[in-house]
């Protein structure tokens, strides 16, 4: 109920930025939110509230899983921090490496294989998979 | 006069008496808000509704022991005839096993090579250092991994 309390501006925020499947739950002295954004902006607002509520989110209290929801045919951005982005055979950074996707290129999303893993094809019409965080739904 | 008077009030405290026994479909509602406020583990407050003293329960619970307290509490506010309970409860939180979160750990920290994820009953605890900037990426993948919870040791600069 404490916790409520505290994330309550950011619980708020994610009613108002009409996050689906929003779920509030808490358990063992943690929060978890859960939902799927409709757009990238929307998910960075979120973080941005949860960052000035618990500044470096050195609490440990709140699990936030918000996704940006994206159809297959979507396009990305890849946001990575210098380097290309991998793409791989599988869903995993231990599978082999099949091709690179340049930074700021645009790739084309296939299928979500899970919160972290998309199938993807490049520009070059490669396909294969890729780090999620590092692709920014447009 | 001064029996009038004290006629009067008996009449009024006997008319408020009779009233009370048909309470209100308003006033019955408000002492259910009422008695669910005691409730301390309702999350977001339930929604009442009544209508000819039969009240009706929507909203969401943490737990069946929760949904059965407040039909309860409900049940015993003064003029209810019956309760409709059609609170829902939260499915419980799921967290990923160990094995699973320790490989999608280290997808997540593979490009933060400064920084060291141990995973233990679902905790993850980071420990090392970052820079500022790479902060919220980090932890929006680990985020993602369905952890119990993350304990945030790094040293950030």
């Amino acid at each position: 109920m404490a916790l409520q309390e505290k994330y309550k501006q950011l619980t708020d925020a994610a009613a108002a930025e009409g996050i689906s499947n929003l779920q509030v739950r808490e358990q063992d002295n943690v929060l978890y939110i859960d939902g799927v954004a409709t757009s990238g902006a929307s998910k960075d607002k979120l973080w941005d509230i949860y960052n000035r509520i618990d500044p470096d989110y050195r609490s440990g209290d709140l699990v936030m899983n918000v996704n940006v929801a994206a159809g297959s045919g979507s396009k990305a951005r890849v946001t990575t921090e210098s380097s290309n982005l991998n793409i791989r055979k599988g869903p995993g950074t231990d599978q082999p490496i099949v091709g690179k996707a340049e930074k700021d290129s645009t790739v084309t999303l296939l299928s979500q294989t899970n919160d972290q893993w998309w199938l993807v094809r490049t520009d070059d019409g490669e396909e294969g998979y890729a780090y999620a965080q590092y692709l920014t739904i447009q | 006069m001064k029996i009038t008077n004290i006629l009067f009030s008996v009449l009024l405290t006997a008319s408020m008496f009779i009233m009370s026994c048909g309470q209100k479909d308003s006033d019955i509602q408000a002492s259910v808000e009422e008695k669910l406020k005691s409730n301390a583990d309702m999350g977001a407050p339930m929604t009442v509704s009544v209508a000819d003293g039969v009240v009706t329960l929507t909203g969401e619970c943490k737990d069946e022991a929760c949904k059965v307290q407040c039909e309860q509490l409900a049940k015993s506010a003064k003029g209810v005839k019956s309760v409709i309970n059609n609170a829902t409860v939260a499915a419980p939180v799921v967290v990923s096993t160990d094995n699973s979160l320790e490989s999608s750990v280290r997808d997540a920290t593979k490009d933060h090579p400064t920084v060291t994820a141990t995973v233990n009953d679902g905790v993850i605890t980071l420990t090392g250092d970052i820079n500022r900037s790479n902060l919220p990426k980090l932890m929006q993948s680990l985020n993602t991994l369905n952890p119990k919870k993350i304990e945030n040791q790094l040293t950030v600069k």
